[in-house]
């Protein structure tokens, strides 16, 4: 599992039939510090997450399948939870009960990389 | 699973018994910029997607699993359309925010999304 920022929403009306109602999100994976880390990817939501949500994700087939029940299901990607807070020596680095919001600005990629 | 854009289709008559009949196709991994992420690859269509198409797709085991026959040699899968991907005011599905090749214009970026589709 691995926390990630919801930064966007993904609609799609032709899938397979597995996927049908259910919300796709944006995910942007980060650090603990809500520093980006990995690729951008989409996720199934299973906690009622929404843009600006920090979230819990699973990405992984076996816990994807056995959450939406589908033994062959082609599904990988699942958001599980949403934080509360992170905490790290006695600090927290993430608190949204303050309503704090993640951060929808995109850093930029650096030249040449 | 990833947002990307279908660049074209891949033909393969002398195939893995198991996945015949199911489309290949080429694409591109995006961010969510629109721009691309990573190298390009190979993926089996569970819908009928074809060049220029925005799709989302799952990758490694799961891709198999999206095939009309599960246990067959493949790692990545489309499975649906993209109609709209939504980061903050930006739509991704955009014609507008499609990223622009060298020398392109509206008109030709137009023609293509609308070109018909083969097979």
């Amino acid at each position: 599992m691995f926390l990630a920022d919801v930064i966007g929403t993904v609609v799609s009306s032709v899938q397979i039939p597995l996927l049908d109602g259910e919300k796709l999100l944006l995910l942007r994976p980060v650090a603990p510090d809500g520093k980006a880390v990995g690729k951008t990817r989409i996720g199934i939501d299973r906690a009622q997450a929404g843009v600006g949500d920090r979230v819990i994700v699973i990405d992984e087939g076996n816990s994807a399948r056995q959450i939406l029940d589908a033994p062959n299901g082609a599904v990988k990607t699942i958001v599980v939870g949403i934080v509360d807070y992170v905490e790290r020596d006695g600090e927290y680095i993430y608190d949204h009960r303050e309503g704090t919001s993640v951060s929808l600005e995109t850093p930029r990629k650096k030249v040449g990389a | 699973m990833y947002l990307a854009r279908v660049i074209g289709r891949v033909v393969a008559t002398t195939r893995s018994p198991g996945l015949e009949g199911v489309p290949l196709q080429w694409i591109q991994p995006l961010d969510e910029r629109g721009e691309g992420m990573g190298d390009t690859l190979v993926a089996a269509a569970a819908i009928s997607s074809g060049p220029g198409d925005l799709v989302h797709f799952v990758d490694g085991r799961e891709g198999a699993l999206a095939c009309p026959e599960p246990f067959v040699p493949v790692d990545a899968a489309i499975l649906g359309f993209v109609e709209e991907a939504a980061v903050g005011a930006k739509d991704l599905a955009d014609l507008e925010h499609r990223p622009a090749e060298e020398g392109d214009s509206t008109a030709a970026r137009e023609e293509r999304s609308h070109r018909p589709r083969r097979g």
